[in-house]
């Protein structure tokens, strides 16, 4: 089973939640597929890292062929190209490498070169396999990285999947194909705002929703008004608690330390797949 | 015309709390919020929507059944793997255009869509620019762009001389659009090994395009010894550190009640803290 930790609101305890779930349950894998911010490997110490660069083909131009048709520029939707006078450039940071440059250039002037973008960390903890991804920084695309990271998910076994927050197209490339998202939020204003949101991408793709609210007691009753009237579980609470707070602060998973919390993730686990069967 | 962002590479850290707050302290400002996809600024500063635009992403694909003659061509050429079965679908669909211009059947059309809506806005504030990106859209960076193009136009027509830009978290494309030519960025942190980690890569990102950085810890009493750490790592490469917000269930309470902590309880320890970081602030922007 393929399970996304997700929510539309930073911040709000996806990672914790990962990572206390793998733990207690003994997942196979846990892929963290919040790339721009990775987090999960502060909390389970990779061991065996192995590193993979991730790379996107881009346009390579041969200015001895090319003959400034300008074709190139023409058609590229990304503005990656540009062509003035007898200069063509290329912007590779703009390029989403569609290859349709290469197809259009009547010269056959275009080849494609593989230019790095992020790193994906292939790595063991704890028994479970961990695989997270680095953006490099200053890179702009974020999704080409999190199909790296998902291309190591196993066909059998539990993987739990980290999102990155908001509601955009890596949270559509973390959900899709999953067997179950849940969504973690706070119950005050901002986190019943962006859980609306990303419950919306999440229900278009088709993939069954639970909440779990952290940091409940605090705020308003607006995320439980909401799950109610759109027929949403909420299947687990965490309260606030400052314990649990300082144990994150110092990259500790709170179910190691408050063993109580064991019991609670496994039986989550048991109402997502009883939801799903 | 001055104009700053609020960010942070983790998310949850306080931006918008921050950036409310700056909001209502600032004198004349303009309001930009950059999370375009889970937007948040709007719901403290209650804005009164003046203007709506429609924001066109990247174009789609679409086949027309009947002209295709089932090759596959568009599928085997499509590198977003968007193409099955003879129809595009819409959400890896990345708008490149090479399935049309490459089908022999020209059965490919190449259909605008709408991915959202700029608005123009009033806060008892100040003018505000915000977005609302349609969900699980792609094009959140061209949106942000368009966000920013209107917040410097606000300030053009009200004669207002600084725009607060409200910025989302990671450091991928919307984040480096939130941050294109502005005069200096706030860093948001919180006193935990993530948000150690993701400061270090938000600060990378400044550093990458030449931004003028400074950095506030917020909740900064949830875990000292990590909060001497990020003090540390600051003056080591000479980044300033605003000031330090300390944890104030007032933050929570200001949020429910729609308003910024420093006008919902002015005296509380959060706010008298907020109001330190905007005097070091501003003297850094020379206001």
């Amino acid at each position: 089973m393929k399970l996304v930790v997700a929510s539309g609101k930073g911040g709000t305890g996806k990672t914790s939640i990962a990572v206390n779930l793998a733990l207690s349950v003994g997942a196979r894998q846990v892929l963290d597929c919040d790339v721009e911010e990775p987090n999960v490997h502060l909390f389970l110490k990779p061991e065996k890292p192995s590193r993979k660069p991730v790379e996107l083909l881009v346009p390579k131009i041969d200015e001895e062929r090319c003959t400034y048709c300008r074709r190139c520029a023409e058609f590229c939707q990304y503005n990656a190209l540009f062509v003035v006078g007898e200069a063509a450039m290329v912007f590779p940071e703009l390029c989403h490498s569609c290859g349709g440059c290469k197809l259009v250039c009547p010269e056959g002037a275009i080849t494609e070169k593989p230019r790095q973008i992020g790193t994906i960390i292939v790595a063991e903890s704890r028994g479970m396999g961990l695989i997270y991804g680095e953006l490099n920084v200053g890179e702009a695309l974020a999704v080409p990285v999190i199909t790296a990271v998902k291309e190591q998910a196993e066909d059998d076994g539990l993987v739990i999947l980290d999102a990155a927050p908001g509601a955009a197209c890596p949270l559509v490339e973390t959900v899709h194909g999953a067997d179950f998202c849940l969504m973690v939020t706070e119950p005050t204003p901002f986190g019943l705002h962006d859980l609306q949101v990303a419950a919306e991408v999440v229900k278009q793709l088709g993939v069954p929703l639970g909440v779990t609210v952290n940091f409940a007691g605090v705020g308003d009753q607006g995320v439980y008004r909401f799950c109610e009237r759109e027929g949403i579980p909420i299947i687990m609470e965490i309260p606030y608690d400052r314990r649990i707070a300082e144990l994150y602060s110092r990259g500790i998973p709170f179910s190691t330390e408050m063993t109580e919390w064991r019991g609670k993730f496994r039986e989550l686990l048991d109402t997502v797949e009883a939801m799903i069967r | 015309m001055k104009q700053v962002t609020i960010m942070s590479g983790k998310g949850g850290t306080g931006k918008t709390t921050i950036t409310g707050s700056f909001a209502a302290l600032a004198d004349e400002p303009v309001l930009a919020d950059c999370d375009v996809d889970a937007s948040n600024l709007h719901l403290i500063l209650n804005p009164r929507v003046r203007e709506t635009i429609e924001f066109k992403g990247l174009n789609v694909a679409e086949i027309d059944l009947e002209k295709c003659t089932r090759c596959g061509l568009c599928s085997r050429l499509c590198r977003f793997n968007a193409i099955h079965e003879y129809t595009v679908d819409p959400v890896h669909c990345e708008g490149c255009k090479v399935c049309v211009v490459n089908c022999p059947a020209e059965a490919i059309s190449f259909k605008e869509r709408v991915c959202g809506y700029a608005y123009l806005s009033e806060t008892a504030y100040g003018p505000m620019s915000h977005a609302r990106l349609t969900p699980g859209m792609e094009n959140s960076g061209k949106l942000v762009t368009l966000v920013r193009q209107n917040a410097a136009k606000l300030a053009e027509e009200t004669g207002r001389e600084l725009v607060l830009v409200d910025g989302p978290p990671g450091i991928g494309c919307p984040v480096i659009a939130s941050l294109s030519n502005v005069d200096a960025a706030v860093a948001v942190v919180e006193p935990t090994l993530s948000g150690i980690h993701d400061l270090k890569r938000a600060l990378e990102l400044l550093e990458h395009f030449g931004v003028v950085p400074s950095v506030l810890v917020n909740k900064y009493d949830l875990n000292m010894e990590n909060t001497a750490s990020i003090r540390g790592f600051c003056d080591e490469r000479e980044i300033p550190v605003l000031g330090m917000v300390p944890f104030d269930e007032n933050v929570t309470k200001a949020m429910v009640q729609v308003q910024p902590v420093t006008v919902y309880s002015p005296d509380s320890p959060a706010s008298l803290a907020i109001r330190e970081v905007w005097d070091a602030f501003i003297s850094i922007l020379g206001l």
